[in-house]
């Protein structure tokens, strides 16, 4: 009951953030400002319609999404250091997006541009590997998957800097500040880019709550139990590749977040996927939108790349991690 | 009679190498068979191909007369409950957790817990007696109250055949003792057949009514009970001697430890 109520909580408090978060920025906006639009000079209705409200939006989805992708990954290799993010799935969607930012992709499909594409086709072909890798070794969970992810991002990140180096110079800001993490949009476009991307990758999440649970404890317990291991697996490993591969293409590898917050939202609402979902995708969204709301008043007027904050939080959180004995890295 | 579970000529090679040569038994149903044999014979291998986590053996298993590659992943875990090996990493659930996700098999797929389900649980807490700690996580029990976290789990499952994988080996013997009168009743009160890998042999042998012994991944003995406990039948076994003597209260015969130097 107490975890329903932490969970009721959760909601109140992302409602509040995306309600306020908007108001917040280099130039603080009144709610009389928003209803006065059209007035002279700067239109701060304007600013809080096409920048602000999409900022947050995006900030929130992107957060709730790789805290799933985290959450995912955390339960199907049994290891709290295992994340899309650590095992080089955003890697394999940077050098997409790279890729097609250094080839001046300008083409779209389905409604997906250029870098979208590249990202999603690179977060799946390294999902590819670590779900080879998965299959092929059951018991690699502890020190042989980092590594292994350690391996994949090596390089992956060579390819990247690769890439960057053949650029020219516009070319290789536009990759630069890409690669930093960023969330400055104009308009709704990629909130509705990344929307149904995350709609279908959560629905995954929430509705194999039993399966992440029983994949938890064990994939030979879950087997066991009459989980149909090989099949959640892809499922699951589908699902993040749209989650995570979305967010990468639309603002950039940030990372940490998806390490970070499952672990708060299992210390609130308990370990069962039923809460812990959506207790994952409430903080992960809350997370991000006030890391952001830091990037653009810390240092105002200048901005700071999203990703950079989220870095410094949570490197010494990983370190936090590795010393606890639960970490599962053996 | 058609007997819950009969395995015959099963063969299991994992990278390459010939785990299960052949194994061929048959377990009437609301029997118990205690499967033993020396470390790296296969025992723990035979409960997982038995349980579905072991693929790709070759040979026959079938559940009561029935081919079990007729049976979906979900009617295979509503008829075989399994509880593996203690050890390995500690769980973030709690006992009721643990009890209710291993209702999975009796679940549509995205249907709810039924009232019943709750009541099976606080049944299955009751019995083993872990209503007290029901709310605790896993990994903060003993490890005999985690074994009985993971036999009233195994119990949700409802199946009629239950294996148990060195259920009392890291056990004290007072939790040991429990655990072993906790699976008389599942099996003499329920009538739950039980197949149970065991290095214990005089429990094995004093709670079983067969006796299935591997070697090398092949059968190297198969039998009533009390017949296992025998210098010839130990000694093909395990390839030396043993000290035997005549138990105090039953008058069969048990191992007694010797002392290492004589």
């Amino acid at each position: 009951m107490r975890r329903e109520v932490v969970l009721l909580g959760l909601l109140l408090l992302a409602l509040a953030v995306l309600v306020l978060a908007p108001f917040v920025g280099m130039q603080a906006i009144t709610p009389a400002d928003v209803l006065r639009s059209g007035g002279n000079g700067v239109d701060e209705a304007a600013i809080f319609w096409r920048l602000r409200v999409p900022r947050v939006l995006l900030a929130f989805l992107a957060g709730a999404s790789l805290s799933l992708g985290g959450m995912i990954f955390q339960a199907v290799f049994r290891n709290d250091l295992a994340t899309p993010f650590t095992l080089g799935v955003s890697s394999g969607a940077a050098l997409g997006a790279t890729l097609s930012l250094r080839l001046g992709l300008s083409f779209s499909l389905l409604g997906l541009d250029g870098p979208t594409l590249f990202a999603l086709l690179g977060a799946l072909l390294s999902m590819a590997v670590v779900q080879g890798l998965a299959a092929r070794r059951p018991d690699a969970t502890g020190a042989t998957l980092l590594l292994a992810g350690v391996a994949v991002n090596f390089t992956l990140s060579s390819l990247i800097l690769l890439v960057h180096y053949t650029s020219d110079a516009a070319q290789s800001f536009n990759i630069l500040r890409w690669l930093m993490g960023r969330l400055d949009v104009v308009g709704m476009g990629s909130v509705l880019l990344l929307l149904p991307l995350f709609v279908v990758g959560g629905l995954a999440a929430l509705l194999l709550h039993r399966e992440l649970n029983l994949m938890t404890v064990g994939e030979e317990f879950a087997v066991s139990r009459g989980v149909d291991a090989g099949r959640t697996r892809t499922l699951l490993f589908l699902g993040t590749s749209l989650l995570v591969g979305g967010v990468v293409a639309v603002c950039g590898p940030i990372g940490f977040v998806g390490m970070m917050t499952p672990h708060v939202a299992r210390l609130l609402v308990g370990a069962d996927h039923r809460r812990l979902a959506p207790a994952s995708i409430l903080l992960g969204g809350i997370l991000l939108t006030l890391c952001d709301l830091l990037a653009r008043t810390l240092l105002a007027p200048a901005e700071l790349p999203v990703g950079v904050i989220t870095a410094l939080l949570g490197g010494p959180f990983f370190l936090w991690l590795l010393t606890r004995s639960r970490s599962g890295v053996r | 009679m058609i007997p819950a579970l009969e395995i015959r000529h099963l063969r299991l090679d994992l990278g390459g190498a010939p785990i299960l040569r052949d194994v061929s038994l048959a377990v009437p149903a609301g029997s118990r068979l205690a499967v033993v044999g020396p470390n790296g014979a296969g025992k723990t291998s035979l409960l997982k191909c038995l349980c579905g986590i072991h693929r790709g053996w070759k040979g026959r298993i079938s559940l009561d007369g029935v081919d079990i590659h007729g049976f979906g992943q979900r009617e295979r875990a509503r008829r075989i409950a399994y509880v593996p090996q203690p050890g390995g990493r500690l769980s973030p659930y709690t006992v009721r957790e643990l009890i209710i996700m291993s209702r999975y098999p009796h679940l549509s797929h995205f249907g709810t817990q039924k009232m019943t389900d709750h009541e099976l649980v606080r049944d299955l807490l009751a019995r083993t007696g872990l209503g007290p700690l029901a709310d605790r996580p896993l990994a903060t029990l003993s490890g005999g109250e985690r074994q009985k976290a993971h036999l009233a789990a195994a119990l949700a499952q409802e199946a009629p055949v239950l294996l148990l994988d060195e259920p009392t080996t890291f056990l004290d013997p007072r939790h040991a003792f429990e655990i072993r009168s906790l699976l008389q009743r599942i099996n003499r009160e329920d009538g739950v057949t039980i197949v149970e890998v065991s290095h214990d042999l005089n429990t094995a042998v004093m709670d079983s009514d067969r006796v299935y012994a591997l070697r090398e991944g092949a059968t190297a003995f198969f039998g009533p009970a009390e017949r296992f406990l025998d210098e010839d039948v130990l000694g093909a076994i395990y390839g030396r001697s043993f000290l035997l003597a005549d138990h105090p209260v039953t008058g069969r015969r048990v191992l007694v430890p010797e002392p290492v130097e004589r």
